[in-house]
């Protein structure tokens, strides 16, 4: 029977480039993912023929700039093409355009408020010093509080001296960021719904909670802290769709080393004598590692691959308090030719970043309104894109795909999840209906229509409750608290039993960075 | 007073940045928004659309013209086929570069020769003894350069010809906008990427109907500073920055070999005389004092000085130029010429020359660089050149 060094749960982007790092540091790997194409997340299919649909994710801000050198991705095709404008149109034919440009931007924002449009600037900055602060959390293993181990003192020093360093009126916003609702957070900087809208769904996004939830504003940040092109940058394309950034990493895997295999699902760790030893596939078919690294959410991992009978029940309860709470949905559209719209209609620049359907703050609190209430929202927030316009590669010439991320779409609608599947095509019309009031024509040119629930997520793409990070991205379950505080570090009570998944520090989103920490981490501990 | 390009009536309504400079005497937009990303983009990832025209074009001709033109150059030229293209460099009687371009042969006895700089003087001073015309042609012809992995398929439907088998630096004549034109697989990118010239009189049927088809293949018109980007990317050295020409120089140590600028691979020593050749072949025995290389250079020690600053690190978003030196301890080793943030590859690229002997691959080396005002180094490696080179360059 063959043994590897280490044997990766399923080749979602952080199982890749654990895969990828472990391989390049001399280990043997196997990734062993359970559908037939890797990325899981981060996943790029031709649903419908000629258009490559980027199935779930479908900007890309957070990859690791470290992880892009030293896997030599360029090498194996990534490509990221920067998106430069948010876009948001309104109801009532107005619509605001911010660009990459500041002084472009300006002159977008006065025609709402002259002085939000002078506080935009001030507020980036803000932002960035923020982001400073927080970003070389990004790219530690989190301490362990309480740890008395020297090197994680240190570290924890070094934290608290930022903090200082920051002075009274930056510990002040640091704050305020950590406590307030995102939309309470904006009112202190701005007064039109126009900005205020559309900025505050970065709060929200992947979260049960609304714009109105304490504690939203710190999600914020980590718009600020993209890093596509090294220095603080927002958001873009993957060239091919996020599934050309799964399949680069693949490649560098496998030019390192790495065996991968799809259609490989794993029904159970294997466990003797306390100790993860390899693992045991659905077919019954075992193969054996010195470590067992998984990719997958922390309910999965737990609760489903290892089993409760090897877990302490406390454990177990922390685990079934992670709060996964899926609370988006996606459709994505193939399109006859560039969709119009009424504010600004045609072609152009204003249509080749992000749209966002979010014309106020009481808009976006009422869509969430319903979802606490079981319901997904009748008039949904949407975060539209249209990759084709700037990498014709996903669809035939002068045709488009649209991708249509949605929220609030609950997982527990009252009717039960299992119910979902009755509710998809309804849920599905109410994003065409949506999107129909700024596209009036719509209907005509959409050639094929993919809608996903948080159920059919939970089901296709393996993800607990259709909860798209793994697990919520808030205060309570990040750092040292993701996913419990007694095992933030990528290890598990199971010895040789890793995580390198989103719900681990720090988190989800297309940033690889969980892979990459718990890769170095095993490394360093030796072991594998 | 600049001139006007042919397609200046089509550039000069898209340039809302107002962002010009001056190439060899035209008008040359730099960036046509404010920003140069979205044109950098486009040359990687669909179609950029760059007007060449100002491109200095000589048209050789005449039966000695295979024989003339290998006695200029430093590569044979008899050997060209009819329909391709090779790049090239010129060398004074001391071996010392004079100028670089491309070599197109059109014809049995007609050559189209570009270089970076005017030197009708030095074509016309060496014509003696060979029955050849040479003729500077460079306003009778605009040149476009559509350059990206789209760029195919876009001139394959616009001339309704098949032209994704065109071989790499190769050449053929086609129909664009019922106009003949000559498309060449040929530019300053590293990617895959053609230009077609044509005559001045029709350049805006053929810019229009490009723009137009090109549209559903992302095609984007863009500047001269996206190309900087990309051509250091590729690797490709720029006459006057990396590189100064040897009878423009005041002093010979401004000069320099094709040894000592990485184009020694092209020089062919043993043939009937060329110019330069005694000198090239001493140079080849003793050994170059000086390499051009490419360098990473430490992204992780930047981000590290600024850190130290309480600065996010910061880069400019086009290339630079402005030389910085380089160092082996103490000892200045030689200068980075041109370098750029590589969007793509997420590296901090420079060009450099340096000492025989810090030329090695994996050679650590400092270079200095400002932050607020103060001077540091920072370590930077030798690397291989190219520094990005997509298969669909060549293939
Ligand atoms: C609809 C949607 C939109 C999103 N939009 C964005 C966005 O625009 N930008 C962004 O940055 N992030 C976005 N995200 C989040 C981001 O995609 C995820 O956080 C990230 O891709 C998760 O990566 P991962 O490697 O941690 O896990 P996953 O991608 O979930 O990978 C886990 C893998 O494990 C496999 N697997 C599960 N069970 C088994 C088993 N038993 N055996 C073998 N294999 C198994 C799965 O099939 C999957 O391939 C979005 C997510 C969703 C769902």
């Amino acid at each position: 029977m063959a043994h590897y060094d280490a044997i990766i749960i399923g080749g979602g982007h952080n199982g890749l480039v654990s895969a990828a790092v472990l391989a390049k540091a001399g280990r043997k790997v196997l990734v062993l993912e359970r559908r037939h194409v890797l990325g899981g997340a981060a996943v790029t299919e031709e649903i419908y023929p000629g258009f490559k649909y980027s199935v779930c994710s479908y900007v890309v801000s957070l990859l690791r700039p470290e992880i892009i050198r030293e896997l030599q991705l360029p090498r194996f095709g990534l490509e990221i093409l920067p998106l430069d404008c948010s876009f948001l149109p309104l109801p009532d034919g107005r619509s605001l355009a911010r660009w990459g440009d500041a002084e472009r931007t300006r002159a977008e924002v006065s025609k709402f408020s002259a002085r939000d449009a002078e506080r935009a600037s001030q507020f980036g900055h803000a932002m960035v010093r923020m982001g400073q602060l927080v970003r070389p959390i990004l790219k530690m293993v989190p301490p362990s509080p309480g740890s008395m181990n020297p090197s994680q003192l240190l570290d924890l020093l070094q934290l608290g001296r930022r903090f200082q360093g920051l002075g009274p009126e930056g510990l002040a916003l640091a704050t305020k960021m950590m406590t307030m609702s995102a939309a309470d957070f904006l009112d202190e900087w701005f007064e039109s719904e126009a900005l205020k809208a559309p900025m505050s769904v970065s709060g929200i996004i992947g979260t049960f909670q609304g714009v109105r939830s304490p504690g939203t504003a710190y999600v914020l940040l980590h718009h600020y802290m993209g890093e596509i092109d090294g220095a603080y940058r927002s958001w873009g394309f993957a060239k091919g769709g996020t599934g050309a950034i799964s399949n680069a990493i693949a490649d560098s895997a496998r030019h390192f080393g790495a065996e991968i295999r799809t259609e490989a699902p794993i029904g159970r760790v294997r466990i003797e004598g306390g100790k993860a030893t390899g693992v045991i596939l659905e077919n019954g078919d075992e193969i054996a590692a010195n470590v067992v690294v998984s990719g997958v959410d922390p309910h999965r991992t737990f609760l489903g691959l290892v089993g409760e009978e090897h877990l302490d029940p406390d454990l177990v309860k922390r685990i079934r308090r992670f709060k996964m709470r899926g609370s988006s949905g996606k459709v994505n559209l193939a399109l006859d030719r560039a969709p119009s719209f009424t504010c600004r209609p045609g072609d152009g620049p204003h249509i080749r970043g992000d749209i966002a359907i979010a014309p106020s703050i009481d808009y976006l609190e009422r869509a969430y309104d319903q979802a606490k209430y079981g319901e997904f929202s009748t008039r949904p927030y949407l975060n539209v894109v249209i990759p084709s316009l700037t990498d014709p590669s996903v669809a035939p010439p002068g045709k488009h795909v649209m991708s249509c991320f949605v929220q609030y779409a609950p997982y527990r609608i009252k009717e039960g999840p299992e119910h979902w599947p009755e509710k998809r095509e309804a849920f599905g019309d109410t994003v065409v209906d949506t999107l129909e009031e700024y596209i009036p024509d719509i209907r005509d040119i959409i050639l094929h229509r993919q809608v996903l629930s948080p159920w059919d997520l939970e089901q296709e793409f393996g993800l607990t409750e259709g909860n798209i990070f793994h697990g919520e991205l808030s205060l309570e379950q990040l750092f040292f608290l993701r996913p419990t505080a007694d095992w933030s570090r990528y290890r598990t009570p199971v010895r040789h039993l890793w995580m390198c998944g989103s719900g681990t520090h720090p988190g989800g989103g297309i940033m690889g960075a969980p892979g990459w920490l718990a890769a170095r981490e095993m490394l360093r501990a030796g072991g594998v | 007073m600049s001139r006007h390009s042919p397609f200046h009536e089509r550039t000069a309504a898209l340039c809302t940045s107002y962002r010009w400079k001056e190439w060899a005497g035209y008008h040359a937009v730099c960036s046509y928004d404010t920003s140069v990303e979205r044109e950098y983009f486009a040359f990687r990832h669909a179609a950029g659309l760059l007007d060449a025209s100002p491109l200095i074009k000589y048209d050789v001709r005449g039966p000695d013209a295979a024989a003339y033109l290998s006695r200029l150059s430093v590569r044979r030229i008899d050997k060209l086929a009819v329909g391709r293209v090779v790049y090239c460099c010129w060398v004074d009687d001391r071996g010392h570069v004079i100028d670089d371009g491309t070599i197109a042969r059109l014809d049995e006895d007609a050559y189209r020769v570009t270089t970076g700089e005017p030197e009708l003087w030095w074509l016309e001073q060496n014509r003696r003894g060979y029955d050849v015309s040479v003729e500077e042609t460079t306003h009778r012809y605009g040149v476009l350069a559509l350059q990206g992995p789209s760029s195919g398929a876009i001139l394959s439907a616009v001339t309704g010809t098949d032209l994704t088998g065109l071989r790499y630096f190769g050449l053929t004549s086609a129909r664009l906008a019922d106009r003949d034109v000559l498309v060449s697989r040929t530019g300053y990118t590293g990617d895959l990427g053609y230009e077609v010239w044509v005559e001045a009189e029709h350049a805006l049927p053929v810019w229009d109907t490009l723009m137009t088809e090109g549209r559903a293949y992302g095609i984007v018109p863009a500047g001269l500073d996206a190309l900087d980007v990309t051509r250091i990317e590729a690797g490709y050295l720029l006459l006057g920055i990396d590189y100064k020409s040897a009878p423009r120089c005041l002093i010979d140590a401004q000069k320099s070999s094709p040894y000592e600028i990485g184009l020694g691979w092209m020089v062919q020593l043993d043939r009937e005389p060329f110019i330069g050749q005694a000198a090239l072949r001493a140079e080849k025995e003793r050994g170059s004092e000086w390499a051009l290389v490419g360098l990473d250079v430490s992204w992780t020690a930047l981000e590290a000085l600024y850190e130290r600053h309480g600065l996010p690190p910061s880069l400019a978003t086009h290339a630079w130029r402005t030389a910085a030196p380089l160092y082996d301890g103490k000892r200045q080793i030689g200068q980075a010429t041109s370098g750029t943030w590589s969007p793509t590859l997420k590296r901090n690229l420079a060009l450099a020359t340096v000492r025989r002997g810090y030329d090695r691959v994996g050679t650590r080396i400092e270079i200095e660089t400002t932050v607020e005002y103060r001077r540091h180094t920072i370590p930077a490696t030798v690397v291989d050149r190219p520094f990005f080179d997509p298969e669909r360059r060549r293939s």
